[in-house]
């Protein structure tokens, strides 16, 4: 039953996960006086590259054709470990909060060789930039799962889901929220709306992919960004439902869920409005920011604020 | 037993040297299996003779090091390790670089055996004896002081070995000179000789008795790992790169060791196994991903005559099996999951995360800290090896060499198969091999304490703690599994059937791509170069070449770093021993009269000397 509720609640979320993206897009087209397309705009353009014939580099390898899936299945993966709305067995699962750094650089390394694969300048770029941008923010998301986890002295999945509010929490969270811009290339640090050839860094990376593979590694982006806001959401107001909760209660933490995932939304939206993108290495300094932040945090737990 | 000059000479069979034995054997198999094809047709067949036999002694003499209980036997079979080892560095003795870095590194291990042996003589002053129970009996009641010099003279012997910053720079130098299936062993293997030395002696014989110990090789640790993984990203010759990777491998197995020292101090000595615990697994998960990568590059090297990787790409199609060897390897160090990497570097991190939770006061965020660094060092790694893969075997060929590559033969793909293999089965059995480590590690810091067991199963790893957390490498490959097999599967009911149009690269409009239009190895990592760019000091030259005024025919752009330890550490050192030299020649100037003139004083003096004293 258990493992049946945790299936469909992953479903779920794969099936919302585009929608996520849909309002942001929306929000921002909005708030700049514009009407914008439909939020259900990323749903009509998953089926159109699925539907679609693939175009294919000569120049690429095996690499290049299974990387699609491997950026999926490791999202998706990630997927399994992150709290949503029913909280986690803590006990009996394969691993914690830290194996959701190690699963996402998995994904993250299949694609920037992908896009080394196809030897065009533009896919070198992407990987290079998307390797420099994750490698500085891997310490600050260490750093915050350290400050989160402390109180309830392990990391796995259900110290996040336990404890109540805390003021060393919302230090993390602002950190975290830094490296959620980072590595859902959010701007200030990369701009999913422009394929500006000097400015992209994810856009650049899967530039060659089109057909159902760009549709997975889409999905896959999308996916990805619904982890770290879910995460973000329990580490802002951890209030989830027990798996052998009745009904009702599950329904009002799904609904609780759903308004922290709102929220988050408009937060990233409005931050994305207005803000400039930042030259690339002055991306170091921002990640350098959320790390110094993150210690706070760390230090904060330590004392036990 | 044997007696020679009155040494009695035994071997320790307890668990930590039968570990060390077994990763010595387990990664010399694999490099013999392969030397036997890679000397073929590079070598004559005396040479091949040759360099089989010292291949043979250098083994032996590992393992006797790693075996012996008597310190005077343990400096012989050391010595002897590295002069065997200088005779590999310099096995291709034609070559001008062999001998410079073989120079360079006989002179540093002999800097670092002087202070091993030392240590041992002040020992041995207290002890009276060699063997290793009279030396831990005699450290017992040793004076904190002599403790103290005798600890920063093991870690600055042992450290030359290992390769920590800023011992390490004869460690870029000598590993990639050797043929490759020696510089497998001497990454692999041989320096982590020197992680036996610290956990034997400082640890076992010597005991930790302050809390400074732990913190200098903590942090000494942390910044070998980051200085490094930044050298690596920097290097664009494949075995260099993969050099200064050993320098960064040896970090993080020093973070376990180094965690451990201080938690022996804090008198928590469950935590103290489950660290050393810990940094043993990323030791054998190094000696097996680190001598993988170094074989796979003597492939690529046997095969295209380079090891610059800006000469080489597109070798996947003409060497599927050195490439997915090699993809193996990259993942492993990267440590992604399910490889063994990943499994340890979870338990070093887990190590300073559960530290946390029981040290006190401002060691909490110094742990912290270190898995910080330990995170950016993990971040940087996986960049260096979609670099070091991405540039090496993919995308289009960047030299007529690599474009004429071909796959090497059986005897060396069996070699890297077998290791390929045992980076994922390290990595799947994770709860069995740590239950193992866990009772390797017990046995040297808390004998006495009933038997502690960190796995839940064969497959998964649990942490000590009241709330405790689990690992499953095998849950988290089967859902990857499961998960790719069903998207798969579900694309392909939803979909139907992959339509797919091979076309060229985009090219802008450009007239066609060519292996010149490719991202370099150098391009990758600038981000990186301009990131760093405080510490590693890069500068460029840039020539025009013309053929008249008008026209540039070519132009010349190259990269550098500056070596900061060798320009602001090593040549100072060297200037002042090559001045004081200079100062030293003035007293002989050759003339027989004058060094009569010199005996004649020096008898007079002992003469003197022995009448007064």
């Amino acid at each position: 039953m258990r493992t049946v509720f945790s299936i469909l609640q992953i479903i779920m979320l794969i099936v919302i996960a585009p929608l996520v993206s849909g309002l942001i897009t929306k929000i921002k087209n909005n708030v700049r006086l514009r009407r914008g397309q439909s939020v259900f705009q990323p749903y009509y353009n998953l089926a159109k590259l699925f539907s679609k014939e693939e175009v294919i580099s000569e120049h690429t390898s095996w690499i290049f054709s299974v990387t699609p899936y491997v950026v999926f299945a490791s999202t998706v993966t990630a997927l399994f470990l992150v709290p949503t709305f029913i909280a986690k067995n803590p006990q009996g699962c394969m691993g914690d909060l830290f194996l959701l750094v190690f699963i996402l650089s998995l994904g993250r390394f299949f694609l920037a060789l992908a896009g080394l694969d196809s030897g065009s300048a533009f896919g070198g770029m992407g990987s290079s930039r998307e390797m420099f941008i994750s490698s500085f923010a891997e310490p600050a998301a260490i750093l915050v799962f350290f400050a989160v986890s402390l109180s309830a002295g392990s990391t796995n999945l259900g110290a996040v889901t336990t404890g109540g509010f805390r003021l060393s929490w919302l230090v993390a969270a602002v950190s975290l929220l830094l490296v959620v811009l980072a590595e859902t290339s959010r701007i200030p640090v990369d701009n999913q709306e422009t394929h500006l050839e000097l400015t992209m860094v994810h856009e650049a990376m899967i530039l060659e992919y089109s057909g159902r593979s760009l549709a997975l590694i889409e999905l896959a982006s999308y996916v990805k960004q619904i982890v770290f806001f879910s995460l973000l959401g329990a580490i802002v107001w951890p209030c989830m439902a027990a798996a052998s909760a009745g009904y009702a209660e599950i329904i009002a933490a799904l609904a609780a869920y759903l308004l922290k995932i709102a929220g988050l939304v408009l937060v990233v939206a409005l931050v994305e409005v207005s803000l400039a993108k930042m030259r690339l290495f002055r991306v170091v300094d921002f990640l350098y920011f959320s790390f110094v932040i993150a210690l706070v945090a760390v230090i904060a737990a330590v004392f036990g604020v | 037993m044997l007696n020679l000059f009155n040494i009695s000479i035994s071997f320790l069979h307890d668990p930590l040297s039968l570990f060390f034995v077994f990763t010595i054997l387990l990664i010399s198999l694999p490099s013999v299996i392969y030397s036997l094809g890679y000397l073929k047709g590079e070598y004559s067949l005396k040479k091949r003779f040759y360099g089989l036999t010292l291949f043979t002694i250098f083994v032996i003499s590992m393992c006797l090091v790693v075996t012996v209980d008597n310190a005077l036997m343990f400096l012989i079979c050391w010595e002897l390790m590295s002069l065997v080892s200088y005779f590999l560095v310099i096995f291709d003795h034609e070559n001008e670089k062999s001998i410079r870095a073989g120079t360079i590194y006989v002179v540093m291990m002999h800097i670092g055996t002087a202070f091993i042996a030392a240590a041992f003589l002040i020992m041995y002053k207290h002890a009276g004896s060699f063997d290793f129970a009279a030396l831990k009996a005699a450290c017992q009641s040793m004076p904190i002081a002599t403790k103290n010099l005798l600890f920063v003279f093991f870690l600055l012997g042992f450290g030359t070995k290992a390769g920590i910053v800023p011992l390490h720079i004869w460690l870029p130098l000598a590993h990639p000179q050797a043929p490759s299936h020696i510089s497998s062993l001497m990454s692999g293997v041989m320096i982590k000789t020197a992680i036996y030395g610290i956990i034997r002696f400082i640890i076992f014989v010597l005991g930790v008795s302050s809390l400074w110990w732990g913190n200098l090789v903590l942090i000494l640790a942390a910044f070998s790992c980051l200085i490094g993984v930044i050298y690596a990203l920097m290097e664009h010759d494949i075995k260099k790169l993969l050099a200064y990777h050993s320098v960064e491998n040896i970090g993080i197995i020093l973070l376990g060791v180094g965690a451990c020292m201080v938690f022996l101090q804090c008198n928590l000595p469950y935590m103290a196994v489950f660290s050393l615990a810990a940094g043993l697994y990323h030791l054998i998960n190094h000696a097996i991903f680190k001598s993988l990568l170094f074989l796979c590059a003597g492939s690529v090297y046997k095969v295209t005559g380079t090891r610059d990787m800006e000469k080489l790409g597109g070798l996947i199609k003409k060497m599927p099996w050195t490439a997915a060897a090699f993809l193996m390897g990259a993942m492993a160090i990267s440590a992604l999951p399910p490889l063994n990497g990943f499994v340890s570097e979870w338990l070093i991190l887990q190590t300073f995360f559960l530290g946390m939770l029981k040290v006190s006061g401002g060691l909490k965020v110094f742990f912290a800290l270190c898995a910080a660094a330990l995170a950016l060092t993990g971040g940087l790694a996986a960049a260096c090896f979609v670099k070091a893969f991405g540039i090496t075997f993919l995308a289009m060929p960047r030299s007529s060499k690599a474009k004429e590559a071909k796959e090497v033969v059986f005897s060396m793909k069996a070699g890297m198969v077998f290791l390929s293999a045992l980076t994922l089965i390290f990595g799947l059995a994770a709860g069995v091999i740590f239950k193992v480590l866990a009772a390797i590690a017990q046995s040297i810091v808390a004998a006495d304490a009933p038997a502690m067991n960190f796995s839940l199963n064969n497959f998964t790893l649990a942490t000590v703690s009241d709330n405790p957390t689990y690992l499953s490498p095998l849950a988290v490959a089967l859902v990857l599994v499961a998960v790719m097999a069903v998207t798969a599967i579900l694309v392909f009911v939803v979909a139907g059937k992959a339509r797919v149009k091979k076309y060229g690269t985009w090219d802008c409009g450009y007239y066609k791509l060519t292996g010149r239009n490719e991202y370099t190895s150098t391009a990758f990592s600038k981000p990186f170069r301009i990131a760093f760019s405080f510490f590693l000091r890069p500068y460029r030259k840039t020539e025009k070449i013309r053929e008249s005024f008008y026209h540039v025919k070519a132009f010349k752009y190259e990269t550098f770093t500056t070596p900061v330890f060798k320009k602001y550490i090593y040549a100072p050192i060297l200037a002042i021993t090559f001045g004081s030299a200079r100062l030293m020649r003035r007293i002989q100037p050759g003339s027989i009269h004058l060094y009569i003139a010199y005996i004649f004083v020096t008898i007079v003096t002992l003469i003197i000397f022995m009448k007064i004293f």
